[in-house]
């Protein structure tokens, strides 16, 4: 029994050493002269080759004796220290790590004799002129075990440089794992109760009663706080075998790289170090197998020869942010396209509009791998959705960013422990649940009539208008089909805003609570399939509560639209909500048409109108809506159809809105709204129908709104362009974009034209006049960098005011800068920013100017914009 | 130990227990604790066998319905079920029972394999039967009771 826990003892401390050992060997190739890094390598060999001659482990004591000779050779300045004396020894470390693998197994060694390596070790060990040779050749092994051989080895003592060790095994002491789970464990249950006993005396009166168990609260939290830091491990411990593996990567691939580590003492929870040791090494693998290229590749493409792998690791609001950085060659998005449509892991409609960030993160897709070729490192079509799968386990995210030719950066962000974490109580019919806080991002408190006013229905899906932005609301009782049927709906509307993944969404729920600290405990297995629950833990009154999945519930509630896999909006940091940027559509029918669709970000409001309410006003049908008239147009009309809809149900009506203008489109029904990718495939010559397209996989027609609106003439363009009739040009390569921006710009009273290239921009720019012009950032062969160019050079264009529309990265990103030489910027999804934009640059323009300019272009009778364009 | 060794075989211990006219029995060393009618929280969504969450000192446990799990007909509402702590592989199970029973000990001449006449549901979770005075104990097998499947 003795025996066995020294041999535990033994394994525990060794392992330790040698992991240490691999980082510094590797330092001590690049500092061979490093005096103090050698002691200490000396003393590890040293330690392990005695205490194994003390165990009986003589393979180890073997293998260790010869190494040491060598690095005593190194230490006294016999001979230098070689990269490939450096192999030799490294390689030495393995066999000692089998073995203790063995050991630990077993509790005996393998019996494996490593003749080949001890021979060479032998050989090496042997000063002589040609000893590179020996070391680097593979010898094939002598017949006769060699353990026998012992070559002659300075007497040399170790411990003198022990002794001067910059340990601290003096101030600290080494606790079993278990343990410390089993204090995290008692530790939450104090919190449980301490929970309890502060319910109890907030009912109860009494003074000290009180005072004592405020003490009992503090001292719990205190006591908390202690013991999570014991499990706190610097990530250091996971970093510590990178320098090992980069630079055995390094020399298999030919490469030369640099590894930087920033941070290595910021603390995690054991856990969670545990949970990215392999993603972390796979994606520093994949850095040096893909990212950085070869030295030759490298000073052509005008960097330094040796490429550079940074680590940086630094806590942030109760996070812990991990980044891989490389300066290779970047994510070449254009294979990753190519290889995703090959593996069908997207469509060509998809890729076709997927901004370069959309592109490199599909390397997250399971079964994706671009290698040209399959190497022994990496690439063989596992590992970076393995990488994000693991990180999302523990409640992280992973993010990535490249720029082709200049580097990778792969951000990691993790919570800093999982065990005790804040939560926000909810209930529905009765029934507690947790939210984790971390998905939280703020609660909406509706009362009274304002509560049924704001949630608007389309279909079956509730919305919620959040700042005018829509917000898609689940209800947690039909989510969870609590639904008692009581059907009455609450006069109070409590609206938890939730953030899953990379969106939002609005849980309805019947009463907040309060934030509490919460102890998470893992369901059993009985439970596994239920993906709406994280976990459960204890509340104060000793009952059970579930802890909700944010991503599960919104999956459950179809508040997500499904089809996610094409790893679009990645990215977390933006806080705008990104619904609209994957063009939610709101879909309906009209007469012949069954499914009609126009943008949501256009749609006012949705309103049922009992059909007693319409009235007519110099022929054509309004009603009154708050406090105005509202002019209707019946779409069906507009289309050449009549309207099938049943004459007893009320009037479904979509209104547009522009300030005060209003308009209201009489629909025959709702149908839904769908958040999907959206390419017009099918232009239509048909008025009044933008062109076909597949939402939600099926075939629907786009409405062309503004020709709608035209033709039944409503006098609402005739307003707006009497006040101001300004010339844009549109320069997007999206069709989809061009088209969303020309409804939004004419609703605003604009009249637009499209361009779809620089090419075509400049082409228009001097064959018509315009007032202003919007130009992507993104447009293809930096195109609106040309356009700027081209603008400043001709005179008669340099007073044109130049829009940069951010790309879709920097719509992510969100960043509010404007682009040198530009007058300002727009963001792609935000109507109303773009229009307020457009409206303040035409006030500076001269307003005499514009009605001139209005007046010409009235008797010329044709607008500037022309229609068939895309 | 086989069944078919004779005589009492005093490591062939049974806790006990009544659904209904039935009388099942676990083997005693599976059964952790037996506690009244615990409060319980229910989780929606989960199979109706899956009758809520226990709080057992800390320790968050599934009740599971052994008259749903039997498909016998519900208890009424002033049934209160016992629960039946079992240790399974991932922590303790609880099974909501009628009534419970002493622990028993039977011989191994007694047993006898499940009939082939047993009910469906009932001739999954049985492993066996003792013959006992008067009646039967059906020994439970609860490896394929806390085995459930998923409507969800």
């Amino acid at each position: 029994m003795e025996d066995n826990d020294l041999t535990k003892e033994f394994l525990i401390e060794s392992t330790e050493n040698l992991g240490r050992l691999d980082q510094e060997m590797v330092q001590l190739e690049q500092r061979p002269k490093d005096a103090t890094l050698l002691a200490s390598i000396f003393r590890i060999i040293h330690t392990l080759k005695g205490t194994c001659g003390f165990l009986g482990f003589s393979t180890i004591e073997g293998i260790t004796h010869h190494a040491e000779t060598i690095l005593g050779q190194v230490r006294t300045g016999e001979r230098e220290l070689t990269p490939a004396l450096v192999s030799l020894v490294l390689e030495s470390v393995d066999a000692v790590k089998a073995e203790l693998g063995a050991i630990e197994n077993t509790q005996k060694e393998s019996g494996l004799l490593y003749e080949e390596l001890v021979h060479r070790l032998e050989k090496a060990a042997i000063i002589s002129g040609v000893e590179e040779s020996a070391v680097a050749v593979h010898v094939a092994p002598e017949p006769e075990a060699a353990s026998e051989k012992q070559p002659a080895a300075k007497g040399l003592d170790p411990d003198a440089t022990a002794a001067k060790g910059s340990s601290v095994t003096d101030s600290t002491i080494r606790v079993d794992v278990g343990l410390l789970d089993k204090l995290m464990n008692l530790v939450g249950e104090l919190v449980l109760a301490r929970n309890q006993v502060l319910q109890f005396t907030s009912r109860l009166e009494d003074a000290s009663l009180n005072a004592t168990s405020q003490r009992l609260n503090l001292i719990t939290s205190e006591l908390q706080e202690g013991v999570m830091k014991t499990r706190m491990q610097p990530i250091g411990v996971v970093w510590n075998k990178l320098p090992r593996v980069v630079r055995d990567l390094s020399s298999v691939c030919g490469k030369h790289i640099n590894l930087e580590m920033d941070g290595a003492e910021t603390e995690l929870d054991k856990t969670i170090i545990e949970a990215i040791k392999d993603p972390l090494t796979h994606i520093v693998r994949n850095a040096c197998d893909h990212g950085i290229e070869g030295s030759d590749a490298r000073i052509q493409a005008g960097k330094t020869p040796a490429g550079r792998l940074a680590l940086r690791a630094f806590h942030e609001g109760g996070n812990v942010n991990i980044e891989i950085a490389d300066d290779g060659n970047g994510v070449d998005t254009q294979r990753v396209r190519a290889k995703a449509l090959q593996l069908g892991l997207i469509r060509e409609d998809q890729a076709e509009r997927m901004s370069e960030r959309e592109l490199a993160n599909l390397v997250f897709l399971p079964g994706f791998s671009t290698a040209k070729e399959v190497t022994s490192i990496s690439g063989r079509g596992v590992g970076m959705d393995v990488v994000k799968t693991n990180i999302e386990k523990i409640g992280g995210t992973v993010d990535l960013v490249s720029r082709r030719g200049a580097g990778t950066t792969i951000r990691i962000k993790i919570p800093l422990t999982l065990a005790i974490i804040p939560g926000l109580v909810v209930s529905v019919k009765q029934e507690r649940f947790v939210i984790p806080q971390t998905s939280l991002l703020e609660l909406v408190r509706l009362e009274g009539e304002e509560s049924r006013r704001q949630i608007e229905w389309v279909g079956e899906a509730p919305l919620y208008r959040r700042r005018g932005n829509l917000l898609p609301l689940a209800f947690l009782d039909r989510v969870l089909q609590l639904d008692d049927g009581s059907g009455v709906a609450p006069d109070v509307l409590n609206i938890v805003v939730l953030q899953a993944e990379d969106r939002q969404f609005g849980l309805v729920v019947d009463r907040v609570n309060d934030t509490q600290e919460i102890v998470v405990k893992p369901l059993g297995k009985q439970m596994k399939g239920l993906n709406c629950y994280a976990g459960a833990t204890i509340m104060g009154d000793g009952h059970v509560a579930l802890i909700l999945d944010v991503m599960g519930v919104a999956q459950r509630s179809g508040v997500l639209a499904e089809g996610r896999g094409s790893g679009r909006n990645e990215d977390k940091a933006a806080t705008e909500p990104l619904l609209e940027s994957r063009n939610s559509m709101l879909l309906f029918r009209a007469g012949e048409f069954d499914r009609l669709a126009v943008p949501l970000s256009l749609v006012a409001r949705l309103e049922e109108i009992p059909r007693e309410r319409l009235e007519h006003a110099a022929g054509r049908p309004v009603v009154q809506y708050r406090g105005q008239l509202l002019p209707l147009v019946g779409l069906a009309d507009q289309l050449g159809g009549c309207s099938q809809q049943n004459t007893e149900l009320p009037v479904q009506v979509i209104v547009f809105a522009d300030g005060d203008n209003r308009i209201g489109m009489m629909v025959d029904e709702i149908v839904d709204i769908v958040e999907d990718d959206i390419v017009i495939r099918r232009a239509s010559n048909r008025s009044g129908i933008l062109g076909s397209a597949v939402i939600g996989n099926q075939v629907t027609d786009v409405l062309d709104l503004q020709s709608v609106i035209r033709s039944a003439d409503t006098g609402w363009f005739e307003k707006a362009q009497d006040e101001r009739l300004l010339r844009i040009l549109v320069a997007e390569n999206s069709a989809f974009t061009r088209s969303l921006l020309r409804s939004s710009l004419e609703m605003g009273g604009y009249s637009v034209s499209e361009a779809r290239d620089a090419d075509e921009a400049m082409a228009k720019l001097a064959a018509h006049r315009f007032d202003l012009v919007i130009a992507a950032l993104d447009l293809p062969n930096e195109g609106a960098a040309k356009i700027l160019d081209a603008a400043s050079r001709r005179p008669e264009l340099a007073r044109i005011p130049i829009l940069a529309m951010e790309s879709m990265q920097q719509a992510d990103s969100g960043c509010g800068m404007i682009p040198a030489g530009f007058s300002a910027a727009l963001s792609r999804f935000d109507r109303e920013g773009m229009l307020r934009s457009i409206e303040k640059l035409a006030k500076s323009i001269d307003a005499e100017e514009v009605s001139m300019a209005a007046f010409s272009r009235n008797a010329q009778g044709e607008p500037y914009h022309s229609r068939k364009e895309n | 130990m086989t069944p078919q060794e004779s005589g009492v075989d005093l490591n062939r211990q049974f806790a006990t227990f009544f659904m209904k006219d039935l009388f099942f029995g676990i083997e005693v060393q599976k059964v952790q604790e037996v506690l009244r009618a615990q409060e319980m929280t229910r989780v929606p969504l989960a199979p109706g066998v899956l009758r809520g969450l226990i709080n057992l000192r800390g320790q968050i446990v599934a009740a599971i319905d052994m008259r749903e799990r039997l498909a016998l007909p519900k208890r009424t509402s002033e049934q209160e079920p016992m629960n039946m702590i079992v240790r399974a592989e991932d922590g303790a199970v609880s099974l909501l029972v009628d009534e419970i029973g002493d622990v028993i000990h039977v011989s191994a001449a007694s047993y006898e394999p499940v009939p082939e006449t047993m009910a469906g549901n009932l001739k999954q979770l049985v492993a066996g039967v003792y013959k006992l005075d008067g009646r039967l104990l059906l020994v439970l097998d609860t490896e394929r009771t806390l085995q459930l499947q998923h409507a969800h």
